[in-house]
């Protein structure tokens, strides 16, 4: 059993890394001809860090935009981000001291990754808008991580996984060594869907984490006065001669 | 094609509802097809070719790999729904396809199915679908119900900006033979003549001689309006509207007033009389540059030390945030001034050094308030510091006159709404979706209005003031309450006659 988990948390893992670093290269290596950052936006680069901070941590935008959106959003994404953090102690030996102190609280975070991915829900069926746009995936994606959510949460209230085998198991991925699982359904399930989850995120929507990275209206200083920006294929376009020597080029 | 039917105005009420969805409530609403002439003379294919759905999506795989922010956009959409409510014309017609996530959907389904594995092979379950002739239809429709205003990358979590998804698709739209007429028409008349109007050279001296005279008539001092002076210290670019429209005109007589005030040598160019660049609402890179580069030409004809720009919104965004890359770089001009420079920089600068001096109570018949153009206040600057394009026209405003008044705060600045008529859509065949995409707007106009009873909106736009002169009526208000921010300067400013 423990085998083939490992294999699939392998091969998963590794389209999961290989398939979006092939997209984050495809987008670092997409020009963006044009300054479009949507001001007012930051003049210096130290700007850009934090207004891109402040979208990553706060969703700041979202914000703005809608306030149940923000308040589910954040609350699944921040609960997800403490979960991730505080698996950790299935990974260390002996357990880092801040996750020995996160770990206690990971039921919180579970169930505010729930909380928030029902009013996620709730919002594609409730708001016709919402609906309108919203596709098949949309509303799977959704249903795919409460399962996640509630596999995780389900072993830590009531159907409990040998969490030293289970240790070990992390471990031994680490390792690179097969160790045992015996068969707990739940646990089976969760380690599957997450593979699963890997598994899709280069070829889906969720690709939106790396791509707030990358987007210009975000990511580019507003300095375009300042500094010429121009990308190699609009390089190319030019032929006036003009430009290069000032002062004797006045027609 | 047929008249556009006729339409319900929409009705203002105490604030701005969210209409619910109604599917195809504008699927009738299209502009004019370009005609073949049209076409060809900016380099596209005269009518709809034979195999355009090969080309449109080989185009389309061309522009990912040319455009960052498409590529990303395309990919990190996760329907959301934060953008849903924030287009005006959305709020105006309850089409769900002019809610700008759906609007991206249009192509971003497209671009599933050919160019992605989920869309390859699970069209269904990801939305994803084929290039067929009802999607073009949906496109021209749809693609020409976008202002290009950025309102809903603001709200965007990822600052996805449907503006960029509207200019690719009208590329490949205008790739494989399905142009509008507005647009292609008019950059063809800059390419030829030098502005949108097709006004020939000496029309505009005529026109410009006639403004010197009416100035001199009304103020009794000689303000000139130079054409083609080499040797100027100063190129003005300004939209070919300020020539001739109303209320542009005073906004021109206003900036004119404010150069022969201060003493700067200035001229327009017969070259490059046109400061909007329509380049950009097709998204066609080649074609802007071509209209940028008549400025770079004029500069070094005229031999002039700066440019600067007149009201004008779209061409704001192309002068602030473009020129420099497709025309420059400028180090022929002097380097103490930014270029190009706008002309409420210019006229603020004069304010804060003393060398003009303007009387308020001159516009004390008048209660006014700011309508922030959506290109000015979400894709360009003023001033040194960021947001200075809310800051900058305000202090010009508030020293012009006495009576200043925001509108709501969630429609001002960042979050302002577009007129209606911007990014190629301010022609009449369209006048159905103008009206109800300024219903936004006016709402927010009549909430000040009634408050703090405003006389007159001041816009920094060509096209904000056209659409608005056309609109305004239809919402109960008059025509002529639109003004120039630079109409308001004139008027208040303190002329020497014997300058």
């Amino acid at each position: 059993m423990g085998t083939v988990i490992s294999v699939v948390l392998y091969l998963t893992l590794g389209v999961f890394v290989v398939g979006t670093l092939r997209r984050m290269m495809r987008y670092a290596s997409t020009p963006a001809p044009l300054k479009i950052p949507t001001t007012p936006a930051p003049t210096t680069r130290t700007g850009v860090v934090f207004r891109l901070g402040r979208e990553v941590v706060f969703f700041e935008s979202l914000f703005k935009a809608s306030k149940w959106t923000w308040l589910f959003g954040w609350l699944f994404h921040a609960g997800l981000f403490f979960v991730l953090l505080a698996h950790l102690r299935y990974f260390t030996e002996p357990v880092w001291w801040w996750v020995a102190i996160l770990a206690p609280f990971s039921p919180y975070f579970g169930f505010m990754m729930l909380i928030g991915l029902a009013g996620l829900l709730a919002r594609r069926f409730l708001v016709d808008r919402v609906r309108y746009i919203s596709a098949p995936s949309d509303y799977l994606m959704l249903v795919f991580l409460m399962a996640i959510a509630g596999s995780g949460l389900l072993m830590r209230f009531e159907l409990h996984a040998d969490i030293v085998q289970v240790k070990q198991f992390a471990l031994g991925l680490l390792a690179f060594e097969f160790a045992g699982l015996s068969f707990n359904p739940v646990l089976i399930l969760h380690l599957l869907l997450v593979a699963v989850l890997m598994f899709i995120f280069p070829f889906s929507k969720l690709l939106h984490a790396p791509g707030l990275f990358f987007s210009p209206s975000r990511n580019q200083v507003d300095n375009p006065r300042e500094r010429r920006h121009i990308a190699r294929w609009a390089k190319s376009l030019e032929s006036h001669s003009s430009g290069k020597s000032s002062g004797n080029s006045r027609g | 094609m047929a008249k556009p039917p006729k339409f319900d105005v929409p009705e203002l009420g105490d604030y701005t509802v969210t209409p619910p969805v109604m599917p195809d409530a504008m699927s009738h609403s299209q502009p004019f097809v370009a005609k073949a002439t049209h076409q060809e003379a900016i380099g596209f294919p005269g009518e709809l070719i034979d195999n355009w759905q090969e080309v449109a999506i080989e185009k389309l795989g061309e522009l990912t790999g040319k455009y960052r922010g498409l590529q990303v956009y395309l990919d990190s959409c996760v329907k959301c729904g934060a953008c849903t409510d924030k287009c005006h014309y959305f709020l105006g017609t309850g089409d769900p396809k002019n809610m700008p996530v759906a609007r991206q959907d249009l192509l971003r389904k497209v671009y599933r199915r050919y160019y992605t594995v989920a869309g390859k092979y699970f069209p269904k379950l990801v939305g994803a679908e084929d290039l067929t002739k009802d999607v073009l239809d949906d496109w021209y429709k749809y693609y020409h119900q976008c202002s290009q205003c950025r309102r809903c990358s603001v709200y965007c979590p990822y600052g996805i900006d449907t503006a960029e998804v509207s200019m690719a698709a009208r590329e490949i739209m205008d790739s494989v033979g399905l142009g509008q007429k507005y647009c292609n028409e008019i950059i063809g008349k800059v390419h030829k003549i030098g502005n949108n109007l097709g006004l020939p050279e000496a029309a505009l001296a005529d026109t410009l001689e006639g403004l010197e005279e009416d100035v001199l008539e009304d103020d009794g001092v000689p303000v000139k309006f130079p054409l083609d002076v080499k040797g100027a210290d100063v190129l003005l670019v300004t939209p070919s509207a300020d020539f001739f429209a109303e209320p542009h005109i005073d906004g021109l007589i206003g900036y004119a007033k404010v150069f022969h005030q201060a003493g700067l040598s200035w001229t327009v160019s017969s070259h490059a009389s046109e400061a909007a660049n329509f380049g950009l609402f097709i998204g066609n890179y080649d074609n802007m540059r071509k209209v940028a580069l008549r400025i770079r030409e004029a500069a070094l004809e005229l031999g002039v030390k700066r440019i600067v720009f007149g009201e004008c919104g779209h061409a704001w965004r192309v002068g602030y945030s473009f020129l420099n890359t497709l025309a420059g770089p400028f180090d022929f001009l002097d380097s103490n001034y930014p270029v190009p420079q706008h002309i409420v920089e210019v006229t603020h600068d004069l304010i804060q050094q003393g060398r003009i001096k303007l009387d308020a109570e001159a516009n004390d018949d008048k209660r006014v308030t700011f309508h922030d153009s959506c290109n000015v206040a979400r894709a360009s600057r003023m001033g040194s510091k960021a947001g200075g394009q809310f800051v900058l026209p305000r202090e010009i405003i508030k020293a012009s006159c006495n009576h200043f008044y925001e509108m709501p705060a969630n429609t001002v600045e960042e979050a302002t709404f577009c007129c209606g008529g911007g990014g190629g859509l301010l022609t009449d065949d369209l006048v159905e979706l103008r009206v109800k995409g300024a219903m936004p707007r006016m709402q927010a106009l009549k909430e000040v209005h009634d408050q703090h009873n405003i006389t007159h909106m001041a816009a920094i736009c060509a096209i904000c003031k056209s659409q608005f002169s056309k609109v305004l009526p239809y919402y109960g208000f008059e025509m002529d309450q639109i003004i120039s921010v630079h109409q308001l300067v004139g008027d208040a400013l303190i002329m020497d006659t014997e300058h």
